[in-house]
């Protein structure tokens, strides 16, 4: 079993509030996502469960039972660390060992030579070794546990320390922006890697980064935080969709979402630009943010009510897809539409465009930056 | 390479050779005396080794020794004879067991010290390190009197205790050692506490293990200079000859009975030296390797 539960969690240092009132449930197996931008409080969460920092109120629960006072390592939790944090004067071999050394031997196993005269110790090496040697395999790391971590590449020294987390068959894993020192293309490879582990091991993974590319590619839920708040906590595909406010919004998704200025009339129907959306939302009588994602925008060449025009200041071509970087003609913003290849490649720096809306596909939101909904269909 | 490259490289070369050779002359004289007999000495002639004749040494007879047993070469006569005057042996072990003693004891203070300086989060913590850094400012001769009278007091005058004890706490070591650990990532202190050790384990399992670097260059500044101190021994070792460490041992040549004698003198300098520079080129073999921190970031 591994369930997490944090209960009106809140941390400061000093006069600084880093968490505010935190409140999760992490169910048994889920790969749960704690994202949000550097300094938002993430780490310092995923430390207060692992019991490396205490929180200054609120408690921490695992499998129902408050771990409070429990010291990090009693908790049965293993931690992967964005520098991998491998021992450097140990071999690979010796890396993955001392976790279950430190767990399975007593204090007088451990000594050095008269330790080996302990009767229960040979048993317990067997085990540690058995361990160790299935931990390798299903990593694929066997060949290198004679060799210390500074002759190791990124990746390897990556894999190491998930096998360091993993010979102890943790209750739950934690980890700190594991992928964040590896390169572009060996991270997307890892992210599937580390989502097929954890179909395999079938644990609880508590997953810090700020990419939001990593989270909704990965978790099954994803918790976005900022600066000290939990803004939404859901699955990717609804956090993506339903955004709970601005800030989460602008957050998740690549390139970002397109903020327009927009109005509600007096009867509640919305407009931004010249384009009417012809939706009612449930505030009237007030300015709106408007929020379309670029993929909810495209290029076309009717001119009429629904569209508007601009000018191409910068094409982004990424192959699948081309991000146009728009200026509105009215100077007040700049926005970026997806088009496909096909259909604008004759598109080119400077041209100017009608840019039309997919229908039913907005978000409001309200001055404040809370989500604002549409009344009617 | 161009020419002008060469001429460069050239000069800083030449420089650094003078230098070198400013600095190897006084170890030059010290081997060559040491080899030498006492007229070649007094002469400065015969070069490196001198003409190594087989003679009969006037001290040696004077000392009680029969004639026939005085007669060799000189180098052969200047190491004998120094052995033969004094327990060098003897003076080496205590040199090995007070140097040692004291590297131990600074070790097993300074490295918790500095852990807990720079890697705990405590009440005070600035105030503490102040305070050493404070300790650096004082000068050994400044306290060496108190010092002296406290361990008069306590009896402890002409032993062991009185030669280790007053270094066995040395701020330089936690300084250091406090500068490096700074340098250690803080994961690697948390994934050692997820692995379930405790902070006395993390202080002698990983931190140890990763300053050894750090440690080897404290080691040579806390061996040279207790091996080489004269001023302390001199102080509290009164009248035990058995006590003496090698600097001390070395003045029992000075203006003995007969004068000097410089080759038998030079020659106990020579034993006395020579383990230091062995164990510097030992180490300093181990210093260039060092345990590579690249695993960690």
């Amino acid at each position: 079993m591994g369930t997490i539960s944090l209960k009106n969690i809140s941390k400061s240092f000093g006069s600084t509030q880093v968490l505010n009132n935190l409140n999760v449930d992490i169910n048994d197996g889920e790969f749960l996502t704690l994202v949000g931008p550097s300094g938002c409080g993430k780490s310092t969460l995923l430390r207060i469960i692992a019991g490396l920092e205490q929180q200054t109120s609120g408690d921490v629960l695992i499998d129902n039972k408050n771990v409070n006072r429990v010291r990090a390592s009693e908790r049965d939790l293993a931690m992967v660390f964005q520098s991998y944090a491998l021992y450097p004067h140990l071999t690979v071999r010796r890396n993955l060992e001392t976790p279950l050394r430190l767990r399975d031997y007593n204090a007088f196993e451990r000594l050095p030579l008269i330790g080996n005269f302990s009767p229960s110790k040979k048993e317990k090496t067997e085990s540690i070794n058995q361990l160790v040697n299935k931990t390798s395999e299903t990593l694929k790391i066997s060949e290198l546990l004679d060799r210390k971590p500074g002759q190791l590449s990124g990746g390897q020294r990556q894999r190491v320390a998930l096998g360091r987390a993993m010979v102890r068959e943790p209750v739950a894993f934690l980890m700190d922006e594991p992928l964040s020192n590896l390169d572009a293309a060996l991270r997307v490879h890892m992210r599937s890697e580390l989502s097929e582990l954890h179909n395999s091991l079938k644990t609880t993974f508590v997953y810090v980064t700020h990419d939001q590319a990593e989270a909704l590619t990965m978790s099954s839920r994803m918790a976005v935080m900022i600066d000290g708040n939990l803004l939404q906590l859901d699955t990717p595909q609804e956090v993506y969709d339903n955004p709970s406010s601005l800030s989460v919004a602008q957050f998740v998704g690549s390139p970002k979402i397109n903020i327009f200025k927009g109005t509600a009339d007096s009867s509640g129907t919305v407009s931004f630009l010249n384009v009417n959306l012809k939706r009612k939302s449930s505030e009237s009588n007030t300015d709106l943010h408007i929020g379309i994602r670029p993929e909810h925008l495209e290029i076309t060449n009717e001119s009429n009510e629904n569209t508007f025009s601009g000018t191409v200041a910068y094409r982004e071509n990424l192959g699948s897809d081309i991000f146009f970087h728009v200026n509105i003609e009215d100077g007040s913003n700049k926005i970026i539409v997806r088009g496909l290849p096909q259909l604008t490649h004759q598109i080119s720096n400077g041209s100017s465009v009608n840019i039309k809306r997919v229908s039913d596909k907005a978000l409001l939101f309200n001055q404040a930056g809370m989500r604002v909904q549409f009344t009617n269909a | 390479m161009e020419a002008k490259q060469y001429i460069g490289e050239g000069w800083k070369h030449a420089i650094l050779i003078i230098g070198a050779i400013v600095v190897m002359l006084p170890f030059y004289m010290m081997v060559s005396m040491s080899l030498k007999s006492q007229q070649e000495i007094q002469s400065i002639s015969g070069g490196l080794i001198g003409a190594q004749e087989t003679q009969t040494f006037p001290v040696c007879v004077k000392t009680g020794y029969s004639e026939e047993t005085c007669t060799m070469k000189p180098y052969q006569y200047n190491y004998w004879f120094a052995f033969e005057k004094a327990p060098i042996p003897r003076y080496l072990m205590n040199g090995v067991i007070v140097t040692l003693s004291i590297f131990i004891i600074q070790v097993l203070v300074a490295l918790p010290c500095a852990y807990a300086l720079a890697k705990l989060r405590f009440y005070g913590r600035e105030f503490v390190f102040s305070m050493v850094l404070f300790c650096l400012l004082i000068p050994v001769h400044g306290i060496a009197l108190p010092l002296y009278v406290m361990l008069a007091q306590a009896g402890l005058v002409d032993t062991y205790s009185a030669l280790i004890l007053p270094w066995t706490i040395s701020v330089f070591g936690i300084f250091l050692m406090r500068q490096f650990f700074m340098t250690v990532p803080d994961e690697l202190i948390d994934a050692a506490r997820m692995d379930g050790m405790g902070e006395y384990a993390i202080v002698w399992k990983v931190m140890l293990p990763t300053a050894i670097p750090a440690l080897l260059a404290f080691a040579i500044f806390s061996v040279v200079a207790h091996w080489n101190d004269y001023f302390w021994p001199r102080m509290v070792i009164t009248g035990n000859r058995d006590l003496f460490t090698p600097p001390l041992g070395i003045r029992e040549f000075r203006g003995g009975i007969d004068s000097d004698e410089f080759g038998p003198m030079m020659a106990s300098i020579v034993t006395v030296t020579v383990p230091l520079i062995v164990a510097f080129i030992i180490a300093q073999k181990r210093f260039i390797e060092g345990i590579t921190l690249t695993g960690m970031k």
